[in-house]
């Protein structure tokens, strides 16, 4: 189910020349603005909660998956090169699951780990909060990957329709409608962290079962759906 | 095959050049300016997907729609409860509904030269009349236009329901122009940004990230570092955070000299000073991001 090659390939892609340049520029920001609040305003757990949940987990996590993901397939079917993968004896569901892997991978280097490290700058793991955080932004980062390669072999626009779910949907219908966020993958990951974290600083509108459930559903089925979806593959033209 | 050609011995009575017939032209010549109004229009047309397949003209389209359907409902309920005022000022229409142009920005700016890069079509325009100067500013100016339209056609939808909703016209008519202002800086800025960030990359989907996280990731980092500023009672740093980030950049102008309320912590805008530092630190990103493409395209396939 795993091909070295593919993944080498696939790390390649994702993180060869330039592009390393804007995964790590996120991160780097959060380390900025991590010690910068903790210049301002010293050791405090619900500022810190408030940094890691608001810009850490609601926006690196998901425009970081969304470049991964997208990025793992998208610009292969794109450029039309991915008739040379399929045209070796891999098995299509290998080629996907190889390409998760590696996203989930690159998503979790380039999310959970600077969340862990702002984290500590920020209040030393006081009250678990770090720790919290850190297992949400892994546990996001397998559903997001699954979800945008997913997107990425669905449709050309994958990367505006991913930061449109990531932005609109989770950020801005998700303050709005209560509704919208039993359905995201944010709230989910929260109801994980939640189960970490001591004290009431990290919340989630969403039951651990539920969570768990839906982030094993969603994705098991994406990955499924991405290796049909490859399987009957058609290239077309530019526009 | 050689072998079978005879030796040219006397040089110029043989060699000749034969005229067969092709005609010259001799229409007129439409020139540069012609070229570059003719780029500046196509461009701005493929901003909203005219002239391309019908797919790519979804997502212009809608994001038009859903820029200008909060206008139409405000003006509705306006018209409906007979209010005195409308329920959101003109310049602050554009702030809200700020992740719409990001994401507008973050699709069109890369599919107006990404693909030019990638194709390597660009020593092609390059091969017409035009300079380097010609091609920037026509994609700027078109970008920027098409920004201008999307920003400015719900304040014209706010404009004509409150005309019609007989609001006081000197008071309206002031928030309007006011409010063109503000989304004119907005739309050159935010054209700037989203083209210089994406002329470097030929990857249209990498383009669309960058220019997202450009837009909305400083928008996200100031907001934080803003918020817990103003909790921690330090209101004087919140104006100075403002400066880092195109949206707050846009506000501070406008909360400053265009009469808007502002959308800061704490609802205290920068002052007169920090606002004309605001107003610099805008025109000197439009003036840097234009050097930058001029900079760019010095060298492109040529």
């Amino acid at each position: 189910m795993y091909d070295p090659t593919v993944a080498r390939l696939t790390y390649r892609a994702l993180l060869g020349r330039r592009r390393a340049l804007i995964l790590g520029a996120l991160p780097l920001l959060l380390l900025v603005i991590a010690v910068a609040v903790r210049a301002l305003a010293g050791a405090d757990d619900q500022t810190s909660a408030d940094v890691l949940g608001g810009f850490a987990l609601a926006t690196m996590v998901p425009i970081i998956g969304v470049i991964a993901g997208t990025g793992a397939i998208g610009p292969e079917i794109d450029d039309g090169s991915v008739v040379y993968l399929l045209s070796k004896p891999i098995k299509r569901p290998t080629i996907i699951f190889t390409k998760l892997i590696v996203a989930i991978a690159v998503t979790m280097v380039f999310s959970a780990v600077p969340t862990l490290l702002a984290g500590l700058i920020l209040n030393g793991n006081g009250q678990q909060v770090a720790v919290a955080y850190t297992i949400a932004a892994l546990v996001a980062s397998i559903a997001y990957a699954a979800l945008f390669l997913l997107l990425g072999t669905v449709s050309r626009h994958a990367v505006v329709f991913g930061l449109v779910y990531a932005l609109v949907w989770e950020a801005l219908f998700g303050s709005l409608v209560p509704g919208a966020r039993t359905l995201s993958v944010q709230q989910w990951s929260l109801a994980v962290a939640q189960k970490v974290a001591d004290g009431n600083l990290v919340t989630s509108d969403v039951g651990l079962p539920t969570a768990t459930v839906l982030l094993a559903a969603v994705t098991v089925l994406a990955t499924w759906y991405a290796g049909q979806k490859l399987r009957s593959l058609t290239l077309a033209g530019e526009e | 095959m050689a072998t079978e050609q005879p030796v040219a011995t006397a040089a110029g009575d043989q060699t000749r050049i034969h005229n067969i017939g092709y005609r010259n032209y001799d229409g007129p010549r439409l020139g540069r300016a012609y070229a570059r109004r003719s780029l500046y229009s196509q461009s701005l047309r493929g901003a909203y997907g005219l002239g391309r397949s019908a797919k790519s003209k979804i997502l212009p389209m809608l994001l038009f729609v859903v820029m200008c359907l909060p206008a139409a409902i405000m003006v509705a309920v306006a018209v409906a409860t007979k209010a005195n005022d409308l329920p959101l000022d003109y310049t602050r229409y554009a702030i809200v509904l700020q992740a719409v142009i990001s994401l507008y920005v973050a699709s069109q700016a890369p599919q107006s030269v990404s693909r030019d890069l990638r194709f390597k079509t660009v020593p092609l325009y390059f091969s017409r009349p035009i300079e380097t100067a010609d091609y920037v500013r026509a994609k700027y100016a078109s970008l920027a236009s098409a920004l201008f339209i999307l920003t400015a056609a719900p304040l014209l939808v706010l404009y004509v329901g409150a005309l019609l909703a007989e609001l006081d016209f000197a008071d309206q008519t002031k928030g309007f122009a006011q409010g063109l202002v503000s989304v004119a800086l907005l739309s050159l800025l935010f054209a700037g940004l989203g083209l210089v960030v994406a002329s470097v990359t030929p990857r249209r989907g990498f383009g669309i990230a960058a220019v997202i996280a450009v837009l909305t990731i400083t928008y996200g980092a100031v907001s934080t570092l803003q918020a817990i500023a103003d909790v921690q009672g330090s209101t004087g740093a919140v104006a100075w955070i403002g400066l880092f980030s195109p949206i707050t950049l846009i506000d501070g102008v406008q909360s400053a000299f265009l009469g808007a309320t502002s959308a800061f912590p704490g609802g205290v805008g920068p002052s007169n000073t920090e606002g004309a530092v605001y107003v610099l630190v805008t025109l000197g990103l439009i003036a840097g991001a234009y050097g930058l493409l001029m900079r760019r395209y010095k060298k492109v396939g040529l």
